[in-house]
C-alpha cells in the first residue's frame, strides 16, 4: 500500500457518550501520528442521523468506517488500541 | 381485566395494550400468561440451540402485525433476515406482505471481518431503532440472540451497562418487548451462572424454552418463570413447533369445564353391543377398548368408524399400526367396508407408525388433522403407542389431554389399547391408566375353553348408563361382526363349540318338548269328544225320564179329582150340609 494514500474516515459516535468521546480523541491522536496532511474525517452522529446509520448497518457505537483505500473496513469501539487499527489498516509493517 | 381478554385471537386495541398484555397468538401461550407478554415490558426468553425461541419471539410480532394492529421490529443479531423470512414461509406466515409496514427486520449481525479496538456500545443501534420505531409506530419489538453481541464486549461490567442501556430504552419507549439469549446446554438454569444472567432478575418476565430427548424421543416444554404482576401457569408445558408455528398444550383442562354434555346416542356399529349400553355411545364420549393382540380391537373400533359414516359424520381414524389400505383391506374381510367412505371424504384414514415422534407430537398432529378434517368422531387405534414412545408420565398426560380435548369439542372418541399378554397387567391395570377418564371401557378377552380360543366381550364401565353386566362371545364373519348370548353353565360362559353344542341340544329337547304336548292334546280332545257323547246320551235320558214323571203327576191328579167329584156328588145325593158333612167325615 502507498504511503501517500489518502484516507477517508467516516466515525460514527453516539453523541456525546463518553466512549464515542475518546474515539474522536484516539483517531484525532492515531491520524497525526501515522497519517499526518493523508486524511479526511466526517463525524457522524447517530443520534442526530439514525437514518443514514440504519442504511449503512452501523449499530455499534463508536464505529470507524473506512472509505479509502479500499476495500472498506470497520473498526469498532474507541480505538484505543492503536497496533489493532493499524493492523487493520494495513499500516503495521510501516511502523515496526 | 386479563382474565377478560384470555381469548387466543382476540384483536386488542392499542390504549389497552399498554396498561395490560400483550397478546402472542401462540395457542395455549395466552392462556398460561393470562392473555399474553407483559405490555409495554421486557420478556426474557431464554432456551438452548433449537428450542424455538426465534419463532416464538417472531410469531409474537406476526401475530401484532395480523390481529392486534401493532407494528413489529425484529432485530436479528445471529441470522440473518433473509433467512428468518424464508424460514417461517414454511409456517405460513406472509412476512412478505407486512414488511416493512407492519414488520421490519434490523439485520445487526456482527460482521465476521469486523476489527474491534476498544471499548463499544450500542447506542447506534438504538438511535436506529429509535428513528424506525418512530416512522412505522411500532409496538412491539424483538432482540434475537443478545448474547452474541454481548460476546464482543469485553467485560461483564460493560455487558451489564448495554443491558440496561437497552431495558432503559424499551422502558422509556413503551415497547413490548423480547430478549432472546442463549442457555448453556440444555440445562436451562445454567445462564445463571453467565455474565448476562442478572437479565432474569432484571425482566418483567422471563420464559425458558426447554428441549430435551427422553428415550431418544424429543420433548420440547417451556416454563414461565417469573412474570412481574400477574398470575401464571408454573408448571412446564409441553409444545410442540407445528405447521402453524408454536402449540403449547396447557396441562389444565379449561376447556374441558365449558364441555357440553348431550344426551344423543351414537351407535357402536354392533346392533347388539349397542342393546349391551343401552342404547350405544353417548356423543363425546370417551370410549376405551382394551384387549390382548387379535382380539378384534381394531374390528371394533372399525365397525365405530363405518356407523359413524353411515350416519353422514365426517370421521378420522388414526391408526399406528397400519397403513390406510391395510386397514381397509382387514376391515373388509370382516363385512366393514370403508373404501367409499374414504373416497367421498368423509372418512379420514391416517397411519402414523409409532416409531419416532413424542406423544406430544401426536396429540397436536391429531388435534390438526382432526380440526382440519371436521371429525366428530375419532378413532385412536391404538393408544398404548404412546406408552411406548414416551415415558409413563408423558403419555398420561397425552392421554387426559386427548380425552379433555375431544370431550371439550363434542367429538366421539373411541379408542384403543394393547394389553400385553406376557406381562401380568390386570384389567384394572390397563396401560396409560386412562380407563379412569374414559366414560365406557369395553373389554375385549380371550377365553380358552375346550380346546378353543373365542373372543369374549364386557362392557367393565359405562357411565352414565344402564349396561349388560354379561360376558357375551363376539363372532366376527364375513357378515360383519355379532354378539351372540352367552350360555351359561357351570357358573362359565359358554363359547365357541361349546355354545353350538348346547344350542343344539336345547333344540333338540324343544322339539321333544313340542312332540310330547301335541300328543297330549290328541288325547285330551279324545277324552273330551267321548264325554260329550256320554253328556248328550245321559240328556236325552234326563228329558224322557222328566216326560215319564210328568205324565205321572197328570196321572195321579185326574184320579184324586176323579175321586172328589165322586165325594161331592154322593153328598150332593145325602143332602148333607157341607159343616155336618164335615162332621160326620171326621168320626167315622
Amino acid at each position: 500500500m502507498n504511503r501517500r494514500d489518502l484516507f477517508k474516515f467516516q466515525l460514527y459516535v453516539a453523541g456525546d457518550a463518553p466512549n464515542s468521546a475518546q474515539a474522536i480523541d484516539n483517531l484525532a491522536a492515531f491520524c497525526q501520528a501515522h497519517l499526518p496532511d493523508q486524511y479526511e474525517i466526517e463525524i457522524v452522529d447517530v443520534f442526530r442521523e439514525p437514518k443514514r446509520a440504519l442504511a449503512e448497518g452501523i449499530f455499534m457505537t463508536p464505529t470507524l468506517v473506512v472509505l479509502t483505500p479500499p476495500p472498506v473496513r470497520r473498526i469498532v469501539g474507541t480505538l484505543s488500541h492503536a497496533q489493532t487499527v493499524l493492523l487493520a489498516l494495513g499500516l503495521k509493517d510501516l511502523t515496526a | 381485566m386479563p382474565e377478560s381478554r384470555n381469548g387466543l385471537n382476540a384483536p386488542c386495541s392499542l390504549s389497552e395494550q399498554r396498561s395490560t398484555k400483550a397478546p402472542t397468538g401462540i395457542a395455549g401461550f395466552d392462556e398460561i400468561t393470562r392473555g399474553g407478554l407483559p405490555g409495554g415490558r421486557t420478556t426474557l426468553l431464554v432456551g438452548g440451540p433449537g428450542s424455538g425461541k426465534t419463532i416464538l419471539a417472531l410469531q409474537f410480532l406476526v401475530h401484532g402485525a395480523q390481529s392486534c394492529n401493532e407494528p413489529g421490529i425484529f432485530v436479528a443479531f445471529e441470522e440473518t433476515s433473509t433467512r428468518i423470512v424464508s424460514n417461517a414461509e414454511s409456517f405460513g406466515w406472509n412476512l412478505a406482505m407486512m414488511q416493512p409496514k407492519s414488520l421490519f427486520f434490523l439485520d445487526a449481525q456482527p460482521k465476521s471481518d469486523l476489527v474491534q479496538s476498544g471499548d463499544f456500545d450500542l447506542g447506534g443501534m438504538l438511535a436506529a431503532l429509535e428513528a424506525q420505531s418512530q416512522e412505522m409506530g411500532a409496538r412491539r419489538i424483538v432482540f434475537d440472540a443478545l448474547d452474541v453481541v454481548l460476546a464482543l464486549l469485553p467485560d461483564p461490567a460493560t455487558k451489564r451497562r448495554e443491558i440496561y442501556r437497552l431495558h432503559d430504552w424499551l422502558l422509556a419507549h413503551e415497547l413490548t418487548g423480547i430478549i432472546t439469549a442463549k442457555a448453556g446446554g440444555d440445562d436451562a438454569s445454567s445462564i445463571i451462572q453467565q455474565p448476562f444472567g442478572f437479565m432474569q432478575f432484571m425482566v418483567d418476565c422471563a420464559v425458558i424454552l426447554n428441549h430435551s430427548v427422553a428415550l431418544g424421543v424429543s420433548h420440547r416444554n417451556l416454563r414461565v418463570q417469573k412474570y412481574r404482576g400477574s398470575g401464571f401457569d408454573e408448571n412446564e408445558s409441553p409444545f410442540l413447533i407445528g405447521n402453524a408455528g408454536l402449540e403449547v398444550d396447557i396441562a389444565h383442562a379449561r376447556l374441558r369445564l365449558d364441555a357440553k354434555v348431550s344426551n344423543e346416542r351414537v351407535s357402536s356399529g354392533v346392533e347388539r353391543l349397542d342393546t349391551m349400553l343401552g342404547g350405544g355411545y353417548y356423543r363425546g364420549a370417551s370410549i376405551l377398548i382394551t384387549g390382548f393382540s387379535g382380539t378384534a380391537k381394531t374390528t371394533l373400533s372399525g365397525a365405530f368408524a363405518e356407523a359413524a359414516c353411515q350416519r353422514g359424520e365426517r370421521t378420522l381414524f388414526v391408526s399406528f399400526d397400519s397403513d390406510c389400505n391395510e386397514v381397509i383391506r382387514n376391515l373388509a374381510s370382516v363385512g366393514i367396508r370403508l373404501d367409499h367412505y374414504v373416497e367421498d371424504g368423509s372418512l379420514l384414514i391416517t397411519s402414523a407408525r409409532s416409531i419416532a415422534g413424542s406423544g406430544e407430537t401426536y396429540l397436536v398432529r391429531i388435534k390438526t388433522l382432526a380440526k382440519e378434517h371436521g371429525a366428530r368422531c375419532l378413532v385412536i387405534d391404538p393408544v398404548s403407542t404412546w406408552y411406548k414412545s414416551s415415558n409413563d408420565l408423558t403419555a398420561q398426560s397425552v392421554a387426559d389431554r386427548l380425552i379433555d380435548w375431544s370431550k371439550g369439542n363434542g367429538i366421539t372418541l373411541v379408542c384403543t389399547s394393547l394389553l400385553d399378554e406376557m406381562s401380568n397387567r390386570t384389567e384394572s391395570g390397563s396401560p396409560l391408566q386412562i380407563s379412569t377418564l374414559a366414560d365406557t371401557w369395553i373389554h375385549l378377552n380371550y377365553l380358552m375353553q375346550a380346546g378353543e380360543r373365542n373372543r369374549g366381550l364386557s362392557i367393565v364401565k359405562s357411565r352414565g348408563t344402564a349396561h349388560s353386566n354379561q360376558v357375551r362371545e363376539l363372532i366376527l364373519s364375513d357378515a360383519g361382526v355379532t354378539l351372540t348370548d352367552a350360555y351359561t353353565a357351570g357358573g362359565e360362559v359358554l363359547m365357541g363349540t361349546l355354545r353350538w353344542e348346547k344350542e343344539r341340544a336345547e333344540r333338540v329337547a324343544a322339539e321333544a318338548a313340542e312332540a310330547t304336548a301335541k300328543l297330549k292334546r290328541v288325547r285330551l280332545d279324545a277324552e273330551e269328544a267321548e264325554l260329550e257323547v256320554r253328556l248328550k246320551s245321559l240328556q236325552t235320558e234326563l228329558i224322557a225320564k222328566q216326560v215319564e214323571k210328568a205324565l205321572l203327576v197328570r196321572v195321579t191328579q185326574s184320579h184324586e179329582g176323579e175321586l172328589s167329584r165322586g165325594r161331592t156328588q154322593m153328598k150332593e145325593m145325602r143332602g148333607a150340609d157341607a159343616a155336618t158333612a164335615h162332621g160326620e167325615e171326621s168320626t167315622p
